[in-house]
């Protein structure tokens, strides 16, 4: 069959919407029976690499969905049958899911907007020349090569032990009493852990923002009158709006994930207990695979509106504001 | 135009047959997942035997003297696969679960035991027990053996077992004039606490943190010895009747009082590390944390003494732990898992470890022969009497006051279990913190209970 024969065999369709289609995109140049069986050949070359991106990509998520249907607990394993949407019933209706997503924009939020402003800070101060500068973005960094688990190790142990303590060490020394972190305040001792770990992480991407700014510029704002906190609001906070929007995307993304400090530290009490943590009980200690399916089909679905509603809206009023400066 | 509409719906079909081949290929997966349970085929020659275990000191000594066992037995060689206690329970229960084949000896608590028997995934190692004269299985600890039997079924042999004690510092006593009975109540326990409690030490050490391993273990007990229970005779659950309140008020209240700073922080290692440095007057917890309390470098070593679990309601109160080895049904080398069970599980093996690593490593609380061991009994006198007396004294059939459709003292095995417990144990925390009340927790705890009772009916 040659290609004129596929065209004239093709059935006829309503023409409007056709049209509207040729007006959004230019006409395609009409390729000879050689080209085209060139370009075919080419598109089923690429079939194999889109097959296997495909299979390593969305397998997992698959499976997740179809495991979602399912009635499956590890420990009962005469009952495994299709749940339908019973366990998205259990998910909305349960009351656990409205307060972990609570409790995950709650530590998410505050950890990113406390260690951005933090970040930036140190930012600042490590963007001006002095002596040793190199010594000290190195030590600064530290607490983001650290492994999470270990970092929320030493936080419970070395820094927020009720009895030994260096921060309650610290504070008695002001003359305050001993603070229960876990017990009375988990969740500020969460983005305490998860603040301290990630600053350095929105440090370095500002810094790297800061430094490509060109001193030219600040030069002509201080010539034309600015003070320092005029040319830092009018000059460098704009530019350092792309940096900071990239800041916040990775660090949401990597925040969203967040387990160890809960796992070791409050396991899921006060208001701690995120999506994530959510997920791993209701599949490791529930060993309700079924519901814990349904938890993540549900959490990624967020994630995926989250990221393309909320920060494209996020970054509409940075670009407005950086647009009127 | 026409030219697009074709190429559209080439791409359709092309779409089509793509997520047929994304949908086969699940297919093929979970075969891959629910294949591979293999019958007990016996193979000839060379045996490799996989243990699946937990990595704590009386497992490792095991490890180090698997030798002795390799060298009677030349045709099997064991792999020991060690794992933190939660890891294991994950990767045995999946495998087992899925039917993987991937252990020929898994290491089981006792919790899990009687629900893997009920789930036909555990080798009935009863008959194989008895035939075997030199083993003598009637030696193991009763109750520890109860514990592990569903319908007259032996689906596990224990390693080792623990009750639980309450521990005490003998010179915080004296200075402060208080003498401590053997069967102490929990009314004379708060007080000495409280008595005992000043800005530096605390009076008693009770576990906080939450997790039905950890928090329950202890308030379950001591839940039973008020009278309360999670469930009676019909599975009706009873989180919110008077005894079970009654019992988490005085337990929570006794914390806030006069215990342990920040409660929810603090689990068994947390209240060993301020024990043993001297921080608490008291501790009630496992008989294995004797152990490491009499070992060199703790501070407290020779100054405690031991006494039996408080109580209120009933004669004893202390729980029943036992790590196990099981074998799998999965697995196709049962007979040569049961030599090396046989063998790790005998009074042989226990008289191995004391010779070969000292005594005081004895795997404790599994034989009676261990209590009768003149050996032992001189290098663990400070607990093993009183262990061995717990042991022997608790009823895992009915530990409170009134009949349980299970058999077990600090959980209940079902498999909703860990859930439940680790839920409520959650909301007690914010007990603790002060955020909520007792009746609260427990009458959500209620609601979940039932929904877990429900599923036993």
């Amino acid at each position: 069959m040659t290609a004129p024969d596929l065209i004239v065999a093709e059935p006829a369709h309503d023409p409007a919407p056709a049209a509207s289609r040729t007006l959004r995109r230019p006409p395609k140049p009409e390729l000879s029976a050689g080209q085209k069986k060139a370009l075919r050949l080419a598109r089923t070359l690429v079939w194999p690499a889109i097959v296997v991106a495909i299979l390593v990509t969305q397998i997992p998520f698959l499976v997740t969905i179809y495991y979602s249907f399912q009635n499956w607990n590890l420990m009962r394993p005469g009952s495994r049958g299709f749940a339908g949407f019973d366990n998205y019933v259990t998910v909305f209706t349960g009351g656990a899911f409205m307060q972990s997503l609570s409790a995950t924009v709650v530590i998410t939020g505050s950890s990113i907007v406390l260690s951005v402003l933090i970040g930036l800070g140190i930012a600042l101060l490590l963007n001006r020349k002095f002596f040793g500068q190199g010594l000290a973005r190195t030590l600064v960094i530290t607490p983001f090569l650290m492994m999470p688990a270990a970092a929320a190790l030493i936080f419970k142990w070395s820094m927020l032990d009720a009895n030994v303590g260096m921060v309650n060490w610290g504070l008695s020394v002001l003359g305050v009493d001993p603070v229960q972190w876990n017990t009375d305040f988990p969740a500020l001792t969460v983005i305490m852990v998860l603040t301290w770990q990630y600053t350095p992480f929105m440090m370095l991407i500002l810094l790297a923002g800061l430094q490509s700014q060109s001193k030219e510029t600040l030069e002509a704002a201080s010539v034309d009158g600015a003070g320092p906190i005029r040319s830092f609001l009018h000059m460098t906070l704009p530019h350092l709006r792309q940096y900071i929007e990239l800041a916040v995307l990775l660090g949401g993304i990597m925040l969203l994930q967040v387990f160890d400090p809960i796992a070791i530290m409050t396991r899921g009490t006060g208001g701690t207990k995120t999506l994530s943590y959510l997920l791993y009980e209701r599949a490791f200690v529930g060993l309700e695979i079924g519901e814990a399916a349904a938890y993540g089909v549900i959490t990624v679905l967020l994630t995926i509106v989250v990221a393309s509603v909320a920060l494209r809206l996020l970054f509409k009023i940075f670009s407005s504001e950086g647009a009127k400066s | 135009m026409k030219r697009f509409e074709m190429t559209k719906s080439y791409s359709m079909k092309k779409r089509l047959a793509l997520s047929a081949i994304a949908f086969s290929s699940v297919g093929v997966l979970l075969a891959g997942c629910s294949g591979a349970g293999g019958g007990a085929q016996q193979a000839d020659g060379p045996v490799t035997l996989t243990l699946a275990t937990v990595n704590n000191p009386q497992m490792k000594d095991m490890e180090e003297l698997k030798g002795a066992f390799e060298d009677a037995h030349p045709d099997i060689t064991v792999n020991f696969v060690a794992m933190e206690e939660n890891d294991l329970r994950d990767a045995v229960t999946k495998d087992v679960a899925t039917q993987g084949g991937q252990y020929d000896i898994v290491t089981v608590g006792s919790y899990e035991v009687p629900i893997w028997g009920q789930n036909d995934w555990l080798v009935d190692l009863g008959p194989l027990a008895e035939a075997d004269t030199a083993y003598n299985v009637d030696d193991l600890l009763p109750p520890v053996r109860e514990a592990l039997t569903v319908d007259d079924s032996l689906f596990a042999v224990p390693f080792y077992g623990e009750s639980s004690f309450l521990m005490y510092n003998k010179d915080m006593f004296a200075a402060a004039g208080l003498e401590m009975p053997t069967n102490p109540t929990w009314d004379e326990v708060a007080g000495f606490a409280r008595t005992l409690k000043t800005d530096d030490v605390a009076g008693i050490c009770l576990r906080g943190k939450p997790g039905w391993g950890e928090l329950f273990a202890p308030l379950t007990t001591v839940v039973q010895t008020f009278g309360g229970s999670w469930f009676d005779e019909d599975w009706n659950a009873e989180v919110n009747s008077p005894e079970f309140t009654e019992a988490v008020q005085f337990y929570t209240d006794l914390v806030k009082d006069a215990g342990e700073a920040d409660p929810v922080s603090t689990g068994f290692t947390e209240c060993l590390n301020l024990f043993s440095q001297g921080n608490a007057a008291m501790w009630y917890d496992a008989t294995s944390a004797a152990g490491p309390i009499e070992a060199d470098g703790s501070a407290v070593a020779g100054k405690i003494g031991y006494v039996h679990a408080p109580v209120k309601e009933t004669e004893e109160s202390g729980w029943l732990w036992a790590w196990n080895l099981a074998i799998p049904k999965t697995s196709t080398q049962q007979d040569a898992a049961w030599e090396f069970v046989s063998w790790a599980t005998s009074t042989e093996y226990i008289n191995l470890v004391g010779t070969t690593l000292g005594w005081e490593r004895v795997p404790p609380g599994s034989r009676t022969s261990t209590y009768e061991n003149a050996d032992y009994l001189a290098a663990a006198e400070a607990f093993a009497p009183i262990t061995k007396d717990i042991m022997l004294g608790v009823n895992p059939t009915q530990p409170g006051v009134n009949p349980q459709p299970w058999v077990g003292i600090q959980y209940v095995t079902v498999p909703e279990f860990q859930d439940l417990g680790n839920q409520v144990s959650q909301d007690i925390a914010d007990v603790f913190a002060g955020r909520d009340t007792v009746e609260n927790v427990l009458n959500k705890g209620q609601e979940l209970a039932q929904q877990a009772g429900d599923a036993q009916k």
